[in-house]
């Protein structure tokens, strides 16, 4: 971490999604119900740091990643970006800013348009932005080129999406989020469609990019790949963050439970590490009836009788070697 | 491990018609064998030739593929007249839990129905017994027998693939081919799924043979593997040694492309892209990416040839000097 001031600061975040009623219970005037994607997630993220938010399927990672790059509104917290509020921003008061922060997504098989050549794809963002003449948008595009490693660019420049291979294609992705020189990328599940051969080499080129001054929010399932990658390292749970710290001192010293059972799931590279898995029964609650108290508290394996009312704040962990670790748990 | 070889897969190949006179070689003569109980690993990158495979097992490739050599069951070459022969083995005797398989439930149906469907197809029990079949499949598998009469929508994706296994168990298979089980599922349900697996084979006796990606999948779940690459074998042996004494370039790279929860060394990636099926090549078909290749990789394609018993593998660099390992 270069220290400074952060990049971004998101504070107390809350986002729902109305559920749809139907006609019926409309008429009924049934009570509108809510999914509570995010619920309270506070984190931020420094220059030259990348920060991994783990969790499982409706966790609300990606939920918070679209509502930091306002393509969805929250309900309540607020997010700074190099210390502005841009929560409050119009649309148009945002639009110098989103220069600034850019997102790449999970399935660049998806995420590129076909009938685009890689030249159109990453020069569209300059276009948009009316930044530049044609022969310095043509430059701009060589170099974001390069910088995400698809060199010499001259090879690349002229292909269609369907002439790359997957990792080829992400490259595009990030060349065309690179062109704008942001100061902070989302990238939302990089690799997880990528070939295993092929991932590392995402991963290094994000590892760099890093290492260059860039901010990264990185949204992940994968907790290996987070743990070998990101400098922190928090862990969602149905709308909520419920850790946070230094990557190796969350894998390597988990203190919440979910954690704990999290990380002794994960598959490990050789055959004779077998840590005895502690495998969770059932599956995380639906986000529309949120459990009372802590909300990991019906899957716990260690949960008392107080964890059915006290919803647990995240704080300063007592076994931590890290001041920087906390957990929301009334038992650490 | 038995001595009692269930299943042998001989000099398997796989063509795919493209037209225009053109063929995909996806499957290039491969051969490994499967013991009675025994759980192998088939691992690789997409377009290796892994699901090709087992769908060759099950008899279930289209009607672009053309197939060639010998797969015994108990001795019993099941390819041997093509849907003939194969038809009364297939759920009978040899099944499988296909790619994506919480997502092909028909939705209009029960699950129960849906997993009585395989036996009342091989006459082994219908109506009223098939039902009760159901209902102890469903609870084999984790599931309440009461829920046989829902339907796919109201199971959430982890149940979903259990009921998918238990279609698979419903007329008693002696082998199992379980392709990506739990590829699109959370890291928590992939392990409640992994457990399942690893319980059903030790308690029924099944063998497994787990097509995946995935090698630290691989790696906790079977005591063997084969790793596949541009159609071949490169290397078979067990997961151990596999991880711990790799005898080919792809499997040690493959491993060192894995980043593992505590492991600290860097994670590396393969530069390059596997050869095209569609047209013949000369030499190892990895000598392009290979990190290790020398003079004789791109002349000459290396066979497999075994390292100890039970270890396999296709390199040149086990011929140079005995014992030499691919690092």
């Amino acid at each position: 971490m270069t220290g400074g001031e952060p990049l971004l600061e998101v504070d107390g975040l809350v986002t729902r999604y109305p559920v749809p009623r139907g006609i019926v219970r409309t008429l009924a005037r049934a009570p509108r119900e809510h999914v509570h994607a995010v619920e309270g997630v506070s984190f931020t993220v420094g220059p030259g740091e990348m920060l991994a938010l783990v969790g499982e399927s409706g966790c609300g990672k990606t939920t918070t990643a679209q509502t930091v790059m306002r393509m969805v509104t929250e309900d309540a917290g607020s997010i700074r970006f190099r210390g502005r509020e841009i929560s409050t921003l119009s649309h148009r008061g945002l639009r110098p800013l989103r220069r600034e922060m850019q997102i790449i997504y999970q399935d660049p098989y998806e995420s590129l348009d076909p009938r685009f050549r890689v030249r159109d794809t990453v020069m569209e963002p300059l276009r948009i932005h009316s930044i530049g003449s044609s022969a310095d948008r043509e430059q701009k595009v060589l170099d974001a080129l390069v910088r995400a490693g698809l060199t010499p660019p001259d090879l690349y420049i002229d292909r269609f999406a369907h002439e790359l291979s997957g990792g080829q294609r992400q490259r595009v992705a990030i060349a065309a989020a690179l062109v704008l020189e942001p100061k902070l990328l989302v990238a939302d599940e990089p690799v997880s469609m990528l070939d295993v051969s092929v991932r590392a080499g995402i991963l290094a080129l994000l590892d760099g990019l890093r290492r260059s001054g860039l901010g990264i929010l990185m949204i992940t399932h994968d907790l290996s790949t987070a743990a070998h990658f990101a400098d922190r390292i928090a862990v969602m749970y149905l709308g909520r963050i419920v850790e946070e710290g230094p990557a190796k001192d969350v894998v390597r010293n988990p203190q919440h439970p979910y954690t704990k059972a999290l990380i002794s799931v994960v598959p490990k590279r050789d055959p004779r590490d077998t840590m005895k898995p502690q495998i969770l029964k059932g599956e995380t609650p639906n986000p529309v009836h949120v459990p009372s108290g802590c909300r990991f508290h019906p899957r716990c394996p260690v949960a008392v009788e107080s964890c059915t009312s006290v919803d647990p704040e995240l704080r300063r962990v007592k076994a931590a070697t890290s001041p920087e670790h906390r957990a929301a748990c009334i038992l650490v | 491990m038995t001595d009692r070889r269930l299943l042998q897969v001989e000099e398997l190949h796989v063509w795919f018609e493209l037209g225009h006179g053109r063929e995909l070689h996806a499957v290039q003569g491969i051969s490994f064998d499967l013991a009675e109980g025994e759980r192998l690993g088939l691992v690789g990158e997409s377009g290796c030739g892994k699901t090709t495979t087992i769908l060759a097992l099950m008899g279930l490739l289209p009607g672009s593929a053309s197939v060639s050599g010998r797969v015994l069951l108990n001795g019993e070459d099941i390819l041997a007249e093509g849907e003939a022969t194969v038809a009364p083995h297939r759920w009978h005797d040899v099944a499988m839990v296909f790619q994506g398989a919480m997502n092909a439930f028909n939705p209009v149906k029960t699950v129960g129905a849906q997993i009585a469907e395989p036996m009342e197809l091989h006459g082994i029990s219908s109506g009223r017994s098939a039902m009760a079949r159901v209902r102890e499949l469903l609870e084999m598998v984790g599931i309440s027998g009461s829920r046989a009469g829902r339907y796919p929508h109201e199971f959430s994706g982890g149940m979903r693939q259990r009921a998918a296994i238990a279609m698979a168990l419903a007329c008693d298979p002696k082998v199992l081919l379980a392709d990506e089980p739990t590829t699109a599922l959370d890291v928590m349900v992939q392990a409640q799924i992994l457990e399942l697996l690893v319980a059903l084979t030790n308690d029924l006796g099944l063998a497994m043979i787990l097509v995946t990606h995935d090698l630290p999948v691989v790696a906790q779940v079977c005591g063997r593997a084969a790793v596949m690459y541009a159609g071949e074998i490169a290397e078979t042996g067990p997961t151990q040694t596999l991880y711990h004494d790799p005898r080919h370039p792809y499997t040690r790279m493959l491993f060192a492309a894995t980043p593992d929860l505590y492991g600290d060394d860097a994670v590396l990636s393969i530069p390059g892209v596997p050869p095209r099926l569609d047209r013949e090549f000369e030499g190892c078909p990895f000598a392009p990416r290979c990190d290790s290749a020398f003079s004789r990789c791109a002349g000459e394609h290396p066979r497999l040839r075994e390292i100890d018993p039970g270890h396999v593998a296709a390199c040149h660099l086990n011929d140079v000097a005995v014992g030499a390992p691919a690092r």
